[in-house]
């Protein structure tokens, strides 16, 4: 039977578990909230976090939650008493909803060092970084990757491909977004044709990215720098991604700063800093994005290799805003449900 | 029941108690996440749109499929296993736990490996000048679940066999009973006490499956009532409809459950037993061995090869340096703790709920029906409406341990109260007037008489509850607390960063604490009853 010596030692454990209090170190804090892949070791976080308390003697922390969309559903939640000074990691489609919760204040960062594609202009949030959706594939099976979006959607249906879910992942709402922007209209007819290679849709892309890996699906909606790890960090050239003629959806993160903070000059100086070469330089193989200024030193030599896309496709956030539930529910009718 | 006056009211207390505490954890969320909003009647009305009917039907069908598959390959392969035993028969019984403890996700592609597209059983087929088949869609769906849920139902079902005296299988060895008449008279008897609650958690783990009914069901066509909560929660943060959502998934399957609850088992294994190490002595029959022995073989292989899937890329990875990183150990700790002191809360409000047994009427419906709900009320929401209410408090993520402990017990709830209530009926039948005889009260007639009778259900209910607190995912993931990562979520986070090969490592490692703790778990209960 369970001792009661056992029972006070989980409990005793579990208190251990509650994060201690904050140790006074007399600097202020500086916390960040962001998606939980930039924190860990591999992630660009503890590196980020070295850089800005080398120059700004504070103590930057920062709080990992699942996603953008888990970012923002925690600011409403708090709202006004917030933690927060600095939320680090939404995407362009999620910014009208950001400005909703009227939590965040003018950036005031000069955002003319900026090198992204088709330009960006936004008096509160800050880009960091970028990435291009596209079709990943295994070049021991795919011998002829498709050349156009349109290629992939009439393509043989036997050759398989997993993508994600629009309900709950950002790149399967990003795809919905690039079809829209190809086809306007016609998006549902083409939907219903692609339907045919799909061989599933799921929930994130983790599990889509899974079944690729695992020899399940040859074909996988990603992004144009996923081949850049497999070479850096594996070694190898086997996954390549198939570059579309029509152009390919283009991903930009943001960040802005609180208007609640306790720091703001420290939340603002935050912000300048990640554009600086300093945060910057570790974005390509901390994030496996695309820098959002000009590089100070050339990328490495496997980003060379990646597919530079002809021409970048985005839909204006208020327009999304509008429509989301309506081309959902296009999608849902021609995908069978 | 034979108790004295005090332990009535005692028992009475702490059944109440716990209610109350199961009630307020699980429900309190959705009067704080109510408030507030925009009100629940027109999320309420939008209970009937064409979209959410779909999935209201399509969540039923595939729930019910699944189940009736699950009990109905898990009843005859815990009849050939408890009638032939295996060489390793004690290590199989802790295997058939693992799937609980298994991220849904690495489940899934082990499964994959075994009957996808590109698996061992197409490629069998295609080498056999057969199609290449497609499991994605419903037959995915359900195989995926028979995987998860077969195992349960074989467990639970192996549990119900075991508390048959082993006097009655001698008696039916005695009189030479046929196969069909030993299962009549014995074996059915024993079964019957226990696959009521089996199949309503079967259904309640199918009907709120997510990952696995996306991921294998091929597209949007396979979305359960809990995609469009975790939806409306997450992606539109609509608090009103997630709620309206939460609200009709609760009541829909209170109402599936409602037979099996009222299906009480009474004291049909209340036969008379010395304790006797169980034996059987079933006359030769070699028609019925070759069958169990076909049985026992496809389920093996069935159950099986996924797993040597799993440990098979498990080994691929850096296993030495991921035991040596020091997120490893941190977050194992961290699962250990949380599963630990989960399980023993759990066990212990299940125990105050089952050993009431004085309670009849509504209240007593009441008390069987909320904790075995455990499951159903999304943690999603959950979640939401305690980092609400604990805001108030300060900082929130010093409380994710605790939410985390006690989303974890509530989970355990329905496993743990199906598995003991029957045998504690049954204990009480044997036992009560004995005890009462004795004049054995309080502490020692509870440690003496009920707990020593509930020894081998408590070592289930205990490993199964580790099992599923040491899987559980995201409880607390609102609660985005850097210093709170528990196993799985370090595996679903190395997953969601290309490193795929040490995820899959993790996966072994999780797999093989898992088996210690049931391991302990079950030397844990056994060591009293033996001295």
């Amino acid at each position: 039977m369970l001792r009661p010596a056992l029972a006070v030692g989980l409990l005793a454990s579990l208190a251990g578990l509650s994060p201690a209090l904050a140790q006074d170190s007399g600097k202020p804090v500086l916390t960040v909230y962001t998606y939980e892949s930039f924190v860990p070791d591999w992630g660009p976080g503890p590196k980020v976090e070295a850089a800005f308390e080398a120059e700004c003697g504070c103590d930057l922390r920062f709080v990992g939650l699942e996603d953008g969309v888990a970012i923002l559903n925690r600011l409403k939640l708090e709202g006004e008493s917030t933690q927060a000074d600095v939320a680090l990691g939404l995407t362009a489609e999620l910014v009208p909803e950001f400005k909703k919760t009227g939590l965040f204040a003018p950036s005031g960062v000069d955002l003319s060092p900026l090198a992204i594609p088709g330009g960006f202009s936004d008096d509160v949030f800050v880009p960091f970084d970028y990435s291009y959706l596209a079709f990943v594939y295994d070049t021991e099976v795919v011998k002829t990757p498709p050349a156009s979006l349109d290629e992939l959607v009439n393509g043989d249906p036997e050759q398989k491909i997993a993508i994600q879910d629009p309900r709950t992942s950002t790149p399967g709402l990003g795809f919905l977004l690039w079809m829209k922007a190809v086809y306007g209209d016609g998006a549902e007819e083409k939907w219903r044709t692609l339907s045919r290679r799909i061989l599933t849709v799921t929930p994130g892309w983790s599990e889509a990215y899974g079944l690729f890996t695992k020899g399940e699906v040859p074909m996988v909606l990603s992004y144009t720098t996923s081949p850049a790890y497999h070479q850096i960090e594996e070694g190898t050239e086997r996954y390549k991604a198939a570059a579309f003629s029509e152009g390919h959806y283009l991903q930009v993160e943001l960040a802005g700063r609180l208007r609640t903070s306790k720091q703001p000059e420290l939340a603002q100086r935050f912000l300048a800093f990640t554009l600086t070469p300093a945060f910057q330089k570790l974005i390509p193989t901390g994030n496996w994005a695309l820098p959002a200024t000009k590089p100070a030193e050339p990328l490495p030599p496997a980003f060379e290799t990646l597919v530079q896309p002809a021409k970048p496709l985005a839909i204006d956030a208020e327009t999304v805003a509008t429509h989301r539930e309506a081309w959902t529910a296009e999608w849902l009718r021609a995908l069978g449900r | 029941m034979f108790l004295s006056a005090a332990d009535r009211r005692f028992r009475r207390g702490a059944a109440l108690g716990a209610l109350a505490l199961v009630l307020a954890f699980l429900f309190a969320p959705f009067l704080i996440l109510g408030t507030g909003t925009e009100g629940l009647s027109p999320a309420l009305a939008s209970l009937t749109d064409s979209y959410i009917l779909g999935v209201i039907r399509f969540t039923l069908t595939q729930a019910i499929l699944s189940t009736l598959l699950s009990l109905l390959f898990g009843v005859p392969f815990a009849l050939a296993l408890h009638r032939n035993r295996l060489p390793g028969h004690a290590l199989l019984l802790k295997l058939l736990l693992l799937p609980q403890a298994l991220p849904v996700l690495v489940g899934a592609l082990g499964l994959v490996t075994v009957f996808g597209r590109n698996g061992v059983v197409a490629d069998l087929m295609v080498w056999a000048g057969l199609p290449r088949p497609s499991i994605y869609g419903l037959p995915g769906i359900l195989i995926a679940h028979v995987f998860f849920n077969m195992p349960l139902v074989t467990r639970m079902a192996l549990g119900g066999l075991q508390a048959v005296p082993a006097e009655s299988w001698k008696l039916a060895g005695q009189l030479a009973l046929s196969p069909l008449a030993t299962f009549r008279l014995v074996e059915a008897l024993a079964l019957r006490a226990v696959l009521p609650g089996a199949a309503a958690l079967v259904f309640m783990l199918c009907f709120t499956s997510f990952t696995l009914v996306l991921v294998l069901g091929g597209g949007p066509a396979g979305t359960t009532l809990q995609v469009a909560i975790y939806q409306a929660l997450r992606y539109d943060f609509a608090p009103g409809r997630a709620l309206a959502l939460a609200l009709a998934q609760v009541a829909l399957v209170a109402l599936f459950l409602l037979p099996t609850i009222l299906a009480r088992a009474g004291g049909a294994l209340g036969g008379f037993g010395l304790g006797a190490p169980e034996r059987r002595f079933d006359p030769p029959a070699p028609l019925k061995r070759a069958a169990d022995w076909l049985v026992l073989t496809l389920g093996l292989l069935f159950l099986l090869a996924p797993f040597a899937a799993i440990v098979w890329s498990g080994l691929q990875a850096d296993l030495g340096r991921l035991v040596a990183d020091p997120q490893f150990q941190r977050a194992a700790l961290t699962s250990l703790a949380i599963a630990g002191s989960a399980t023993v809360l759990g066990l212990a409000l299940s125990l105050a709920l089952v050993l009431s047994s004085g309670l009849s009427g509504r209240l007593g419906l009441v008390l069987r029906l909320v904790p075995a709900l455990g499951l159903v009320v999304p943690s999603i929401v959950i979640g939401a409406g305690w980092f609400l209410a604990l805001r108030l408090l300060g900082d929130v993520t010093r409380f994710a341990p605790f939410v985390a402990v006690l989303s974890n017990a509530m989970v355990i709830l329905p496993y743990a109260t199906r598995i003991l209530a029957p045998e504690a009926e049954a204990a009480a039948v044997r036992t009560g007037r004995l005890a009462s005889s004795l004049g054995l009260r309080g502490w020692a007639r509870l440690r003496h008489v009920e707990l020593a009778a509930l020894r081998r259900p408590l070592a289930l209910a205990a490993s199964l509850g580790l099992a599923t607190a040491l899987g559980d995912l995201g409880s607390v993931a609102l609660f985005g607390s850097q210093d709170f990562v528990t196993l799985p979520t370090l595996l679903l986070q190395r997953m969601g960063s290309y490193r795929s090969t040490d995820a899959e490592g993790l996966a072994l490692l999780l797999g093989a604490l898992c088996l210690g703790l049931i391991f302990l778990a079950e030397r844990g209960f056994q060591e009293r009853g033996a001295a």
